[in-house]
């Protein structure tokens, strides 16, 4: 038992709400079978803590305390026939054990994680995929359905509805809650991942919105990797390693990215290039353990599109100076990529890499046969530029500057590549 | 849960695979009955049937309390409902699993549509 000040029993709240949230709706819906039930007594639960708390102290382990406070706030529940209609089976399939219901709360210190089956429900491929998200969000990360509209700049009430369809859908069509056998965790698992890197680029690439509700997101996202990276790790060893090295990938590119916030945005908010940044504002504790991470997957021998990425970012990481980056090995690194997905954007990078290696005119052929696919994109159009200039065909650079700014809207990325364009002219 | 699978594919193609290779009339047929085999034993088909093509259609809509027949389908579709079974099992997952049995779904599509129960 610790202290008993009010002030002091809200932040203990507020932190086991925040903390706590994901395991212990985990552990409810696992045990109740139904999304609302378990949300009303993890509700219960966390005013009771308020009560409760300020009058015993905060117990050693509020995890296990809510959890066992919820359960019996949902047998209330469902005694009370409040539930009925909803769940008028759970009482009789509750898990025998978990009718046992100590008295002393403070002696509960562990409870099973159920959250990685969670994960899988939530993310399941028969939910549409921005309703995966918001659902990841909300019962995995605790975010308010409120939060969660903030930060992908919809109103309140659609992201309300579409957390609803999601719930509905998952009692109605069936979604199972359960870790998915071998023969389905391939494509379940891709899923999985691709919601959190979903949720952490919504965080990350876009500079609009409330710049705290977006950190959030990618706090989120990285939060929840580590839990599925560590949990993988400890209940599923059966996880083929061309699957675990793809989570440990992600986790590792979400760390490196995450580690140049506050070099990206310039004092108007703008972007700031890669090549333009203050490498010593580039969050070292991040990096380190990113490289950790990207070497520990790649010694896994297993590469896929995930650890591919964290190991182009590792290389910018490590590179002290724009011009210490070990391009040739970007490029190569961009050219398996490929192999796996070959889209246009990928092919933009590859050629620029290969630019900035030393072989400008290569790369200048590698760009233009982009042409027809990014013609409206004017990364394409500052990469030609780029390497026009380097190849010293100034008047041909100018027209390419000139074709980036038809194509961009954003006044302050339009000063930016105006600037570009009158070092040319100091050059030639 | 009971689930309604719906098997759809391309019913022209198809008449005209057969046309062309009557052996693989006779192959599909006995992975038809190696499923219902195997779904039967497991205690999961309920019910299934296959359907002629929909050139065999009759759509029938009643408007001020008239009815009006035509030929065909309800709606031309790229891929026509051939056929179905209904299932009975625990969940979404476990009837993905056997959806993904049926021969149809190698070349055509299988929705899962859970049955209401009231």
């Amino acid at each position: 038992m610790t202290s008993i000040e009010p002030a002091a029993i809200a932040q203990a709240v507020e932190r086991a709400y925040r903390r706590e949230s994901g395991q212990v709706r985990a552990t409810l819906i696992g045990w109740l079978g139904d999304f609302d039930l378990a949300e009303e007594a993890w509700q219960d639960a966390c005013l009771s803590a308020v009560e409760h708390w300020s009058v015993h102290g905060v117990p050693r382990s509020p995890g296990a305390w809510l959890t066992t406070t919820a359960r019996r706030k949902a047998i209330d529940r469902i005694r009370r026939g409040r539930a009925a209609a909803r769940a008028p089976e759970a009482l009789e399939t509750l898990p025998p054990a978990a009718l046992v219901i100590t008295d002393d709360l403070d002696s509960v210190d562990e409870i099973p994680d159920e959250r990685l089956k969670l994960m899988f429900t939530c993310c399941h491929p028969a939910l549409p995929e921005e309703q995966r998200v918001a659902l990841t969000l909300q019962t995995l990360g605790g975010l308010t359905t409120a939060e969660i509209a903030a930060a992908f700049l919809v109103p309140g009430p659609t992201m309300a509805q579409r957390l609803v369809r999601a719930k509905r859908k998952i009692k109605e069509a069936g979604i199972p809650y359960q870790v998915p056998p071998a023969h389905l965790l391939g494509e379940r698992l891709e899923s999985v991942l691709a919601v959190l890197y979903l949720i952490f680029t919504e965080g990350y690439a876009a500079t609009a919105g409330d710049a705290l509700i977006r950190q959030d997101l990618c706090d989120e996202a990285i939060r929840l990797a580590r839990v599925l990276e560590h949990l993988i790790r400890r209940e599923r060893t059966d996880v083929p390693e061309t699957q675990y090295a793809e989570v440990v990938g992600l986790l590792a590119l979400m760390l490196l990215h995450h580690s140049r916030r506050q070099a990206r945005l310039g004092a108007q908010g703008e972007l700031v290039l890669l090549s333009d940044q203050d490498r010593s504002l580039w969050d070292q504790r991040e990096i380190q353990e990113g490289l950790a991470l990207v070497d520990k997957a790649l010694q896994m021998r297993q590469p896929g599109p995930y650890q591919i990425q964290a190991a182009i970012s590792a290389l910018h990481a490590q590179a002290r100076r724009a011009a210490d980056t070990d391009w040739a090995q970007i490029a190569a690194l961009y050219q398996e990529l490929r192999r796996r997905a070959d889209t246009p954007v990928i092919r933009l990078n590859q050629a620029v890499a290969v630019s900035l290696a030393g072989s400008p005119a290569e790369g200048l052929d590698l760009l233009n046969a982009l042409a027809g696919d990014l013609e409206g994109y004017a990364p394409f159009h500052l990469a030609r530029a780029d390497s026009l200039r380097r190849l010293g065909q100034t008047e041909a650079a100018r027209r390419a500057y000139q074709a980036a700014l038809v194509v961009c809207q954003n006044s302050v990325e339009r000063a930016a590549i105006l600037a570009q364009a009158a070092q040319l002219d100091g050059a030639g | 849960m009971k689930y309604l699978l719906l098997i759809y594919g391309d019913e022209k193609a198809h008449a005209a695979r057969l046309a062309s290779d009557p052996a693989a009339g006779q192959a599909e047929m006995a992975e038809y009955f190696a499923f219902n085999e195997a779904a039967g034993a497991a205690g999961v088909l309920r019910s299934g049937d296959a359907l002629h093509t929909t050139d065999q259609a009759t759509t029938v809509r009643v408007r001020n309390g008239k009815a009006l027949t035509t030929h065909g389908p309800f709606a031309e579709t790229k891929e026509q409902l051939g056929g179905y079974y209904l299932i009975e099992c625990a969940h979404l997952d476990q009837a993905i699993d056997w959806a993904a049995k049926i021969p149809g779904a190698r070349d055509g599509s299988i929705e899962i549509r859970p049955i209401v129960d009231f």
